[in-house]
């Protein structure tokens, strides 16, 4: 029934309430990765579901099995990534009696998921399971739990398959945008001075990155994105100005401010992109399209608001700008993208390479020795910044990265989830010493299923952005920052059976990349950097985005 | 913006834990109930809820998108626009020692409502109407020592049925 959804892999770990689950599954021909953590099983799938492009599956037993789940559930939702987690339930006489492992998951996961289903009858399940699959998939995607007791599952039913899509009254996702709406849409695009396009993650989500540059290119505007937008937009194109927000470019973050119009497609504009709201994008007309409406006026006034699938509306918005005149535009945009331009000169991302290694600097060096056409997972804090702003993202699905909840221990177990759903490609986790700790136990399941994936810690013996925040806004006082026992990342990777390298000095960097990526097998590359780095700009929490701290 | 008192009509799925999400998605967003009322319609498969809250016009915004997210709301009516009947019952029981008995029986037969229990020490008086007429019943009742009530919260319906939800 699963497999009629399309599905092949699954990721869990297996418990009591789901043993009989097991059972069956070990007869068919789903791939099953077991986690080392029921955490580790969600992450992966969700890195799996963002390469693949498919639902990703996950399997995991009652109680702690199901509680395990949560934090990376609600990371999925915050960026709405498909999943369908399967939780084992204790018997459904034992439901509601403080059974042995018995937790009522659906009602912990009923804020964090898309939706949530008990199954209480086995003539149900094969309708819920659909229901599940075409939810999480459909709309603004998310994840979606199914409990399941496991005498619901033990029963026997006949199971008929269809290909019907399954019909809920009370569920309607939004697709096509308002055709009015989009001309008034194309009017402003054309006619305004100072236009900038804003891409998230939505653009990702629905395959929307080639309409999306091709709008900009012959409309000559210039394209900020997310950080779940990193990818949507191709980094190195003269009209990308990088990402905006509390670590944005300062370009991206000066034309925000400057712009007569903003064009917002696929966002939620979030309060790490926005800062103090009132001043954000202060001069421009915001336009924002996005298929859930909720997104919608919820953090920012907008001029023009538009319900609708990011690329659906870009083809139809290529479509009308077809028959328009565009000869006079790039006239019209040539003082804005000097001014632009003019920003960028002014202040580039920097850093100043010396006896210590930067992080940066073994971000940039990642990039160039993989040719900037590696997969990039990272973890939550510092190592994310600059893998965000140093890493050049070309296409869409190559960051993957907790953008929302910032989980930190995401890395390694989405890296993993990646590198299943894309075998052939190099997959990296650019992760810092207090993330990887996280979920470290996860390179036990890339050294069990051959996934080489390469984890590159820019290790500072700091939770470093909490460490940032405190010496720029608490005195320096480094209250439980300091990570003062770490493991041995070395031999730590040799003891799970991986390759372990370290760089301490800058010259060593190239070499340790270059051994890593000439290794077959997964490697944990142990970076020591300089210890009270800091990533520039920076804006405070709820300042304007243009009181950014440079350097 | 200032807050204003919105009765809210959804049509919902009668299914377990429907009342939950809705609920957690008040406290979730922190939203404000003021009162809650639900039972199923004709269709023993829809439930209709009708929720009083107090919010401004940005907030009843976000209230209306996110209670249409749910997947098991059918829909959400906004009964401040449209032509609506909105009733609220209460019962009250009121100390009915035996000089103050005949006063109270006035005070129901004037505001046409009725005595439903009588026991030696206290009358329980239901109460239906809007909520001008529960507050004015109320202070009426007072000095006669109201021990304590019970209120449905607001129930409300449109004038006019209207497309595809007449006979709910």
């Amino acid at each position: 029934m699963v497999a009629a959804e399309g599905v092949d892999t699954i990721f869990g770990f297996p418990g009591g309430a789901v043993i009989d689950l097991y059972d069956e599954l070990a007869r068919t021909d789903i791939r099953h990765i077991l986690a080392r953590h029921e955490q580790g099983a969600v992450h992966a799938a969700d890195g799996y579901a963002r390469v693949s492009g498919k639902v990703g599956v996950c399997l995991v037993t009652s109680g702690p099995g199901a509680t395990n789940t949560v934090t990376g559930i609600a990371s999925a939702y915050c960026d709405s990534i498909p999943l369908v987690v399967f939780t084992g339930q204790v018997p459904s006489h034992l439901i509601g009696n403080d059974a042995f492992q018995e937790v009522d998951i659906v009602g912990i996961t009923r804020p964090c998921t898309k939706h949530n289903y008990l199954v209480s009858r086995v003539e149900d399940l094969a309708q819920t399971v659909r229901e599940a699959f075409y939810l999480a998939r459909s709309g603004r995607p998310g994840p979606v739990l199914v409990d399941l007791p496991k005498d619901v599952v033990k029963a026997v039913t006949t199971f008929k398959e269809t290909s019907e899509k399954p019909f809920i009254r009370s569920y309607n996702p939004t697709y096509e945008p308002n055709v009015k709406q989009l001309k008034k849409v194309v009017r402003a695009l054309v006619d305004a001075k100072r236009p900038m396009i804003f891409a998230g993650g939505g653009i990702i989500l629905s395959k929307a990155s080639a309409d999306l540059t091709k709008l900009a290119r012959r409309l000559s505007i210039p394209v900020t994105t997310s950080l779940m937008g990193l990818g949507a937009f191709p980094g190195t194109d003269p009209l990308s100005l990088g990402m905006l927000g509390m670590h944005g470019t300062y370009r991206a973050n000066m034309s925000t401010a400057h712009c007569d119009l903003m064009l917002g497609i696929g966002v939620r504009f979030d309060d790490r992109v926005t800062g103090k709201t009132d001043t954000f994008a202060a001069q421009a007309k915001i336009i924002h399209v996005d298929i859930d409406p909720t997104s919608i006026r919820k953090n920012v006034p907008v001029w023009l608001p538009v319900v609708g699938d990011c690329r659906v509306t870009l083809e139809k918005l290529n479509a009308l700008l077809d028959e328009e005149d565009l000869s006079e535009v790039p006239a019209r945009r040539e003082k804005w993208l000097a001014q632009v331009d003019e920003w960028r000169r002014a202040m580039r991302l920097a850093y100043n390479q010396k006896d210590i290694i930067k992080p940066q600097y073994v971000v940039e060096r990642l990039h160039a020795l993989t040719h900037g056409d590696a997969i990039i997972s990272t973890e939550v804090g510092q190592n994310q910044m600059w893998a965000a702003q140093y890493y050049k993202f070309q296409r869409p699905n190559q960051f993957l990265t907790s953008g929302g909840l910032g989980v930190m221990g995401y890395g390694l177990p989405a890296a993993i989830g990646a590198q299943v759903a894309a075998p052939d490609r190099l997959v990296v986790d650019i992760a810092g010493d207090g993330s990887i700790q996280m979920n470290i136990q996860e390179l036990a399941t890339a050294v069990q299923y051959r996934l080489p994936v390469k984890v590159a810690i820019l290790n500072n013996g700091y939770l470093g952005m909490v460490r940032q925040w405190q010496e720029l806004f608490y005195d320096k006082r480094y209250c439980e920052t300091c990570m003062e026992h770490a493991p041995d990342f070395v031999k730590l990777a040799e003891a799970y059976g991986a390759l372990g390298l370290r760089a301490t000095r800058p010259e060593e960097v190239d070499g340790v990349i270059q051994k890593a990526l000439a290794h077959p097998g997964p490697v944990m590359m142990d970076f020591r950097v300089e210890r009270e780095e800091s990533v520039y700009p920076m804006v405070p929490a709820g300042a304007p985005i243009t009181e950014m701290l440079l350097v | 913006m200032p807050d204003e008192r919105h009765i809210l009509s959804l049509l919902v799925e009668n299914k377990p834990g429907v009342l939950s999400r809705i609920a957690g998605l008040f406290s979730g967003r922190g939203f404000n109930i003021e009162s809650l009322c639900v039972a199923e319609t004709l269709d023993a498969g829809i439930s209709r809820l009708t929720l009083v809250t107090k919010a401004n016009e940005a907030v009843l915004e976000q209230i209306f998108k996110q209670l249409n997210k749910l997947v098991d709301i059918i829909k959400v009516t906004d009964f401040t626009d449209v032509p609506a009947v909105t009733r609220e019952m209460v019962l009250i029981k009121v100390s009915a020692k035996p000089e103050n008995r005949a006063e109270i029986l006035r005070i129901v037969d004037i505001f046409r409502c009725k005595v439903v229990d009588v026991s030696s020490e206290h009358y329980t008086v239901e109460v239906t109407g809007d909520q001008g007429k529960m507050a004015a019943i109320l202070d009426l009742l007072r000095p006669m020592g109201i021990k304590e009530i019970a209120r449905t919260g607001i129930n409300a319906l449109s004038r006019e049925t209207k497309g595809r939800n007449g006979g709910r």
